[in-house]
């Protein structure tokens, strides 16, 4: 090895605790971008195979009832290439061990083989067989939860009659990904659950012989999906068409799709800190380094070394650091990648999860650490590299001090020497102190922002399920119904309070816009379900108009004044035109509400309901539950608190691990700062301190000179830290919407106070370290050395 | 050892400087540090540069080796005028031709003794081996050691081994004894002996000390920026008898 070489290793062991802090902060935006990226590429592998192997369809419609004939109507339409027609059912169920009743949706098949569409992935068991009764195929996600094996028997009620089923196989379908009822947006695996029955039998149940309630579609390639969907619409209207929609509407699809872009933001925005906190140590530990090296650099130049090789020495050192952090965070990242791959495995349901490490990652990676690396000691190396050897002999002119900003205000009588020390000191590098300020910040608001989103889902947990919607219990009947069936609720013994609720399935269209959706009548003066709105809170609902989501407006680009057309895609299927009376801003999902009365009014109904919100004595519940599984007109029956329940044990070991990801990386990231701008004061002050010591002051008075220094610095840090953090959260708040979702922009008093308690730490740790240092200060030595 | 090279009349000119001044800042202040100097140095002989501090005898001395560039003037190594030379060139000829030695060693600390010479050996074009040039000053056993564990003696003598190892065609010594004891400071003078005498290598020694002068062939004399007065030595002495 060569000579100088051999110094490159040297120097980084003598400031291994300086670089190793480096490095980590380096590893830690590289694995996290390798994590976001590398588990980015397997959910998008995993989907597209999926979506090529098990055909997943391009467009899906639902409908009342239509024969068979009307499919070969469908198929005929140009750009339709596949078509797979099936009976759609929802039934309610009794699970074994589950009180509340649990909501099928049965889907027919041909029994013995695959459907042409959404083909089925078999994980346990066996198929369906032909002329087999009562045999079943169930979804993988349910049968988890219920810890369902081949062989086991469940309760439906089909069409009115309870019917004992088999379950014969477990499986997977490209449509149920995400497995969530539409409307919901956490999964309640225990609750709602996917089977496939044979399609002879489903439509015998349900008198669908020769029929169908659902299609699906593939597209030829170059079709426009627009036209497919208004050409289906067409066929379908006489059928009680729900309108078609395409992948991007379908609720999996966009479950799935939607956590790409999650994913995208935090392979940016984190890593961005990470290594701009990085670049920016390096480059002070880097600076420093050549400025104590500048007779060894002159030494090396009077010998012949060139410049380019002066710089290519330090680069190389610079290069290393990177290389550790490179590969040290590829090897984390990777690692957390898969972890994180798996954790998704639990709400993503893939046949394979195609998880590797991941060229397309690393190869950025490598690229933008490396660049850090090079943006942050260019500057440094290129002044050793043409430092001029004669000058480098003599020695650095001294310091230039002037009068601070306090002696000019003529307020230095009000500090001692010491403090006059201190503050002369950060005004006289006001970039360096600067930056140590950005720094410490930097580590301040990661801690904020890696708790907004905990932050933001807890919040919106509770928003969404105990300000927005205070019903214990939903039931939705079968058929619409007259709101005298309300009474029959309340007068079950239990129920406090019920409420109506009227759902229609709608096609909002305002000039060529248009969005499919269910329109929510309430009575105005409902409490069990409110329309809140998030800026101003609780909104009555006018009694003329329709309110719609702010989401929903922005979409159809329409504001309070405007009218829209409300085509309604079930009964009589009226169209009319209504003026949006308000909008109302809300974070998940689109949605429009308008007062009940006037909803059936427009529907050209008397009052009817077609769902309920029940309000239930607790000690009752199990009772009420047992009750509505067994009134063959509801349809479904949902308990929110279990609903909640199940998805915040399912997440909280995710959370409990991002949030100690979370703290780790902000301690690195803290303490990388803090300790190397201590260990950089030490060594600048060195002499200066040790002259003091030979002068009569102890050990505690020259620490508080040095630590005087990182107390300032982390002062107005913490502050600023909290302050760019809270900035950076809204960001994020921004950044992490979606069409359809709004993040809440909201920080618990307990994400400051974790901020604050690790910086706190990280900087009392580091001055423990300098204050053993500073005890151990060889007096006669450092005087001796002539820098 | 009378027998200087140039003393037989046919020695080579190494350096011929015309007419060099130099003016530098150091932070507000305007430094002349030369006022135009005229200077030959003969091939294999030993000169030392002697005056004050302040006389700009260092900045003659770093000029001569390419570490700095005169204000105006020419400096004429055999027969190329290195003022002309750009950085590249410059540091070219630091490579291939001159060793130097400083008041303050300037080894690096990160690196032993033999891995010091190394560092020169590594990008030289004919080096000696370091333990050769190591040997040389008297430290064949202290070869891997760390400075901060040689004697400041003994990292001088590093340094003269450092310099000489490259076999340059001039040794150019910034005070080497400046930092040291009597004692020690006559080791580190023999060592720069035994390479002009052994070697032949053109060698310049900066001083303030005029004991030390009397070991040399020449004496130039620098005063304020100028070329106070040049004498040649009758008898010269060795170091090993001077004394200060």
């Amino acid at each position: 090895m060569r000579a100088l070489d051999r110094k490159l290793f040297r120097d980084l062991l003598a400031m291994k605790g300086q670089f190793t802090a480096i490095a980590l902060v380096i590893a830690c935006g590289v694995a996290t971008f390798v994590m976001a990226l590398s588990t980015l590429g397997a959910l998008r592998r995993s989907q597209a195979a999926y979506y090529t192997e098990y055909r997943f369809a391009d467009v899906f419609a639902s409908l009342k009832r239509a024969p068979n004939l009307v499919a070969q109507e469908i198929a005929a339409i140009p750009g339709v290439a596949r078509l797979q027609t099936r009976v759609v059912v929802e039934v309610t169920l009794d699970v074994p061990g589950l009180n509340e009743p649990a909501v099928g949706r049965i889907i027919s098949v041909k029994a013995g083989r695959q459907p042409d569409l959404n083909r089925l992935h078999l994980r346990r068991g066996r198929w369906l067989e032909p002329n087999r009764q009562h045999e079943v195929l169930v979804g993988e996600a349910f049968a988890e939860a219920h810890g369902i094996d081949p062989g086991d028997r469940i309760t439906a009620v089909i069409n009115g009659r309870l019917q004992e089923l088999t379950i014969v196989g477990i499986v997977l379908s490209p449509e149920y990904v995400y497995q969530v009822r539409s409307g919901a947006f956490v999964p309640d695996n225990l609750r709602f659950g996917v089977f496939w029955m044979d399609e002879e039998e489903l439509a015998a149940a349900y008198d669908m012989d020769g029929a169908f309630n659902d299609i699906a579609v593939t597209l030829s390639p170059g079709a426009s999906v627009e036209e497919v969907i208004r050409r289906i619409d067409l066929v379908t209207e006489r059928y009680g068409g729900l309108g078609a929609y395409s992948r991007e509407d379908q609720v999996s699809h966009r479950f799935v799709t939607d956590e790409f872009q999650q994913l995208r933001i935090m392979a940016v925005v984190p890593p961005t800190i990470f290594l701009s906190v990085a670049a920016f140590l390096l480059n002070v530990v880097l600076s420093r380094m050549i400025a104590t090296q500048r007779e060894q650099i002159a030494a090396l130049k009077a010998f012949g070394y060139t410049k380019v090789e002066v710089a290519v020495h330090y680069l190389k050192l610079v290069g290393l650091i990177v290389l550790i952090g490179l590969t040290l965070g590829s090897l984390l990242g990777t690692w957390l990648g898969a972890d994180m791959t798996q954790r998704y495995s639990q709400f993503f349901r893939f046949p394979r999860f195609d998880y590797r490490m991941d060229a397309g990652a690393l190869v950025p990676a490598t690229f933008v650490s490396v660049l850090a690396g090079v943006v942050a000691a260019i500057d440094a190396v290129r002044r050793a590299a043409i430092l001029p050897p004669a000058e480098a002999m003599r020695p650095e002119p001294p310091m230039t001090f002037r009068p601070t900003v306090i002696e000019q205000l003529g307020l230095q009588r009000f500090f001692t020497p010491t403090a006059r020390m201190i503050l002369r000191n950060l005004e006289r590098r006001p970039l360096r102190a600067m930056l140590s300020i950005s720094g410490v910040s930097l580590a301040v608001a990661v801690v904020v922002l890696g708790n907004f989103g905990e932050d933001a889902l807890g919040f919106l947990i509770e928003h969404q399920f105990y300000t927005v919607q205070r019903y214990d219990i939903s039931v939705g009947f079968v058929e619409p119904r007259h709101d005298r069936a309300l009474h029959e609720l309340l007068r079950l013994p239990g129920v406090i309070r019920a409420e109506p609720l009227r759902t229609v399935a709608v096609r909002i269209r305002h000039g060529h816009r248009t969005e499919r959706l269910a329109l929510q009548g309430l009575p105005p003066d409902a409490t069990l379900q409110q329309v809140i709105d998030s800026h101003t809170g609780p909104m009555k609902l006018p009694q003329q108009g329709i309110v719609l989501s702010q989401t929903l407006a922005e979409l159809l680009e329409v504001t309070p004044g405007s009218t829209v057309r409300v085509e309604v895609l079930q009964e009589k299927r009226p169209v009319v035109d209504v003026p949006v009376a308000a909008t109302v801003h809300e974070y998940v999902g689109l949605s429009a509400y308008m007062d009940i009365a006037a909803l059936n009014r427009l529907m050209g109904e008397g009052a009817v309901v077609s769902g309920a919100l029940l309000s239930v004595d607790e000690r009752e519940l199990d009772n009420v539950f047992l009750t509505l599984k067994g009134m063959p007109q509801i349809g479904s029956v949902t308990v929110k608190n279990a609903a909640v329940r199940s998805f915040q044990e399912t997440i909280a070991e995710t959370i409990l691990k991002m949030r100690a990801v979370n703290a780790i990386f902000a301690t690195v990231i803290a303490f990388g700062v803090i300790y190397n701008s201590a260990r950089i004061s030490l060594s600048e002050r060195s002499r200066d301190l040790a002259s003091l010591r030979v002068l009569g002051f102890t050990r505690g008075e020259i620490s508080v000179i040095l630590l005087g220094e990182l107390g300032v610095v982390v002062a107005l840090a913490v502050p600023l830290g909290l302050v760019l953090g809270h900035w950076m959260a809204y960001g994020a708040s921004l950044l992490l919407q979606t069409e359809t979702t709004r993040i809440p922009f909201v920080l618990e008093r307990s994400t400051y106070g974790l901020a604050l308690a690790i910086t706190m730490i990280a900087s009392i740790v580091s001055g423990f370290v300098v204050r053993r240092r500073l005890d151990h200060l060889d007096l006669v030595a450092v005087l001796k050395v002539r820098e | 050892m009378d027998a200087g090279a140039s003393s037989s009349g046919q020695a080579r000119t190494v350096f011929e400087a015309r007419a060099i001044t130099k003016v530098y800042h150091v932070g507000e202040v305007e430094v002349q540090a030369l006022r135009g100097v005229d200077l030959d140095l003969y091939e294999g002989e030993f000169v030392v540069l002697l005056g004050p501090s302040g006389s700009g005898k260092s900045t003659l001395l770093n000029i001569l080796g390419g570490l700095d560039v005169p204000t105006s003037g020419t400096v004429r190594y055999f027969d190329n005028d290195i003022t002309t030379f750009d950085d590249a060139a410059l540091t070219r000829y630091r490579r291939d031709h001159v060793g130097f030695v400083f008041q303050f060693y300037n080894l690096i600390p990160s690196l032993t003794a033999r891995e010091n010479v190394a560092l020169v050996t590594d990008i030289a074009q004919n080096p000696m081996d370091p333990e050769e040039a190591l040997r040389i000053v008297g430290l064949s056993h202290r070869m891997d050691h760390f400075p901060s564990q040689l004697s400041g003696g003994e990292q001088q003598r590093v340094a003269i081994a450092r310099a000489v190892a490259k076999r340059p065609h001039v040794l150019l010594c910034d005070e080497p004894t400046g930092a040291l004891d009597v004692h020690t400071g006559v080791v580190v003078l023999e060592a720069i002996e035994r390479v002009n005498a052994e070697l032949g290598t053109t060698t310049a020694v900066i001083t303030h000390n005029a004991v030390i002068a009397n070991m040399a062939h020449r004496v130039i004399s620098l005063s304020d920026g100028r070329v106070a007065e040049v004498r040649r030595n009758v008898n010269r002495v060795a170091a090993r008898e001077l004394e200060w």
